[in-house]
């Protein structure tokens, strides 16, 4: 057991630690990345191109990627590391994320020459920005039953159908897609994973405005959209299994949230914010409440540590990894309500304020919080893998 | 970083399980309730054989020298068997008392004799004014010519009735601070003036007592380390011993929760088993999501007073803290999704929580330590 970085992480750590802090403008940095992993406005998106740029020049961008691709080859601790430093120092989810994440090692692993050489450099400079296209207004938790339809025309597939919950598509010039090209099949086996233009005639994206005002998700429609056969990636009818594989790089858990600058935030607060003309802090329901915050916000830290070294030791995942969304996004939530205990009507208010200067962050972190417990899988659905597939409980 | 056990480690998880399996089930430890001793010579010298009962005394003191994170595996596996006796009480609070503050000459009369099984410690500290601090701490202990004299009352005292040497923290002044000021003695067992009354308590496989002490001479030579000065190593012992608790009670709600999946995979209401059903599934998700946040709190505290990192008092405090809520929880649940069957004396449920609840406000509840954790990060 050994909580404590090796020495060469250390020094990867300081390395990166140095470089944010001589590069990182300050006027890009978000308080809570996650909630703004897509740019606000398209000014806000031009300075963080611009930071990509920056961090690509610099090498840091793709690390996790192989050299050959343009990446550094880093191992997962530094990939970890890297994500830790890279929210400590509170800047902002890179442009081209999801692509960096899920799409850049799919290609790699089944892409064509053909497909990486075009694709894997522009998304490492965020040349070109990218949505996933896989959920659909029927197709949720149970992806598998994707309806959009693509048909074979010779040199080109005809999509037809509709994404929902895209993430950031009325920024993007490119989605990475899953369509359904074999009806008659069971559901698994007749998916295929595409790569579409989004100027391609046909292509048309709707706001899908969040109670938040954020419009960080959108409707995506296919009319009759000409898909040539080269942007298919991997073997016809077997785009589950790409894109399982995809969503196997998906780090979960790697770098993760970190809650522990909000404790201390409202920490803070507490002391400075009168309650009944005296500081909250005074009460000892509202120190209760922090610290069992601050008790949770460790909890999944070590948790999501363990989780971590099952994977680093090559081990099978254990019940670390599941529990980790589950409690994460109920954490979030709790902290957020918890802003409101605090704060009472200035968590309302989406505007700095004399007392609570940083008020707009909480009344933000209210309504966003709401998100995570649902996206990526309800907490009900958590619930129900943890029951049958850790704990081996029949289904219902 | 690497958060998991070492195969050393996990071979002394196996070989515990292994012991306990064969030495301790619940036959055995029904038996040990029904008795004062709750533990038996024969399997007191067993656990002597094992090596455990002087694990994490220096080996120059008789013991094997092992850390906490080594404890933590050997506590959750006792903690799967309820298992009965003074093990606490002896080896992490009296005898570490001992290895903690004991002179050379202390320790070596009563160390090696502790790990072979010979002799047995307790650890005196609580009072009736139940506070788990330094100011906890009021019995005057008055010097006298020859030593010391002592009055007054140590509640829940852990297996006190049992103890050849009672190690019992006292007030020697009143010094600017509260912790300025305590000391603590050896008290032989049979030291004129001191009572020891058995209370009936809740967890019967492991006893508490009330200590009378009324007038107790001791000589100087009975004072454990340094006058006054006996709250640090005293503080340093029961976060140790406290973080033990905590991976004992993990391993305990880990049966509790495994005997419970077991059951609600076979227990059938309306044509389905229970475990299919949404409302019992998800509390025993609920289940698991607690125990494994008390374990990673557990193994963190054990890592960091091993390694003596700053953040060691705020790390016991929250494994303390989350460990008692977890422990209410998993075993109150457990006998919920039992039934009917799970409020029976017949149905080891009973032991596992009876045992949950002493242990969850032993060593200060979890509004206990919230508190100190709130002081400790207010800076």
């Amino acid at each position: 057991m050994d909580f404590a970085d090796s020495p060469e992480h250390a020094a990867f750590r300081a390395e990166f630690r140095r470089w944010l802090e001589g590069n990182l403008p300050p006027e890009i940095c978000v308080d809570d990345a996650a909630d703004q992993r897509v740019a606000p406005d398209r000014e806000t998106l031009e300075k963080r191109i611009a930071w990509q740029k920056k961090m690509h020049a610099a090498g840091w961008v793709g690390i996790s990627w192989p050299e050959e691709y343009g990446g550094r080859g880093a191992s997962f601790m530094e990939q970890v590391i890297f994500d830790e430093e890279y929210f400590r120092a509170r800047a902002p989810v890179l442009p081209t994320a999801s692509a960096l994440n899920l799409l850049g090692p799919t290609l790699i692993h089944w892409g064509t020459e053909e497909q990486k050489k075009r694709h894997l450099p522009r998304i490492l400079s965020a040349d070109e920005l990218w949505c996933q296209g896989y959920s659909e207004p029927d197709a949720g938790g149970d992806l598998a039953s994707l309806r959009t339809r693509a048909v074979d025309r010779g040199d080109h597939f005809v999509v037809n159908g509709q994404k929902v919950w895209t993430s950031g598509a009325h920024f993007a010039d490119w989605c990475f897609l899953l369509v359904r090209t074999d009806p008659d099949a069971p559901k698994h086996h007749g998916i295929s994973y595409l790569l579409v233009d989004m100027k391609t005639p046909g292509v048309t994206v709707r706001p899908l405005v969040l109670l938040n005002g954020h419009r960080h998700f959108n409707e995506v429609f296919f009319e009759d959209v000409a898909v040539p056969k080269q942007n298919l990636v991997g073997p016809l009818n077997q785009g589950w299994k790409v894109a399982i594989t995809t969503l196997m790089f998906e780090r979960s858990g790697a770098g993760g949230r970190d809650h522990a600058a909000q404790i201390a935030r409202l920490a803070e607060l507490a002391r400075q914010f009168p309650n009944r003309q005296e500081p909250a802090w005074n009460d000892s329901h509202i120190r209760q409440q922090l610290a069992q915050l601050a008790i949770d916000v460790k909890a999944l830290q070590v948790t999501r540590l363990r989780g971590l070294t099952r994977r680093l030791r090559g081990e099978p995942p254990g019940p670390e990894g599941s529990i980790l969304k589950l409690f994460g996004s109920e954490l979030a939530l709790r902290i957020a309500d918890f802003s409101s205990t605090l704060l009472g009507p200035y968590a309302t208010v989406d505007a700095p304020t004399e007392a609570v200067p940083d008020a707009a962050r909480w009344h933000n972190r209210v309504l966003g919080a709401r998100q995570y417990t649902i996206a990526g899988g309800t907490s009900e659905i958590q619930r129900n893998i943890i029951g049958e597939r850790v704990l081996g409980l029949p289904k219902g | 970083m690497d958060i998991g056990f070492t195969e050393e480690q996990e071979l002394l998880r196996e070989t515990a399980r292994k012991f306990l399996d064969a030495e301790c089930d619940s036959r055995f430890v029904r038996a040990r309730m029904a008795e004062g001793a709750a533990v038996t010579d024969e399997f007191w010298q067993k656990l002597a054989v094992q090596g455990w009962l002087g694990i994490v005394y220096p080996e120059a003191d008789g013991g094997s020298g092992l850390g906490l994170v080594d404890l933590v595996v050997l506590m959750e596996e006792m903690g799967r068997r309820v298992m009965p006796g003074p093990f606490l009480s002896t080896v992490l609070l009296g005898g570490a008392a001992i290895a903690e503050a004991g002179t050379s000459a202390q320790r070596r009369e009563w160390l090696p004799r502790i790990a072979a099984g010979e002799k047995k410690a307790a650890l005196a500290w609580t009072e009736p004014a139940l506070r788990w601090d330094a100011a906890g701490i009021a019995l005057p202990a008055r010097e006298t010519e020859a030593g010391f004299t002592l009055s007054g009352t140590k509640l829940f005292v852990g297996d006190a009735h049992l103890a050849d040497v009672l190690v019992v923290a006292a007030r020697t002044r009143d010094g600017s601070t509260m912790e300025d000021g305590v000391s603590l003695f050896l008290m032989p067992k049979d030291t004129a003036g001191l009572t020891i009354t058995l209370l009936p308590t809740i967890d019967e496989t492991r006893k508490l007592s009330e200590v009378r002490l009324d007038n107790v001479a001791l000589p100087a030579a009975f004072l454990i380390g340094d006058k006054h000065a006996g709250w640090a190593p005293l503080s340093r012992v029961v976060a140790r011993a406290a973080v033990a608790l905590c991976a004992e009670m993990c391993g305990s709600a880990q049966q509790v929760l495994d005997m419970t999946v077991d059951y609600a995979k076979l227990r059938v209401a309306f044509g389905r088993p229970i475990g299919s059903y949404q409302g019992v599934k998800h509390q025993a998700a609920d289940m698991l999501v607690a125990i494994e946040n008390a374990k990673s709190l557990t193994y963190y505290a054990a890592w960091a007073l091993d390694q003596g990192v700053d953040d060691g008092p705020l790390a016991v405090s929250m494994a303390k803290a989350a460990a008692s809520d977890m422990a209410r929880r998993v075993a109150g649940t457990g006998i919920q999704l039992h039934g009917g069957i799970g409020m029976t004396w017949e149905h080891d449920l009973q032991l596992y929580f009876k045992r949950a609840k002493a242990s969850e406000v032993a060593f200060g509840d979890a509004s206990w330590h919230r508190e100190r954790i709130a002081r400790l990060i207010n800076g």
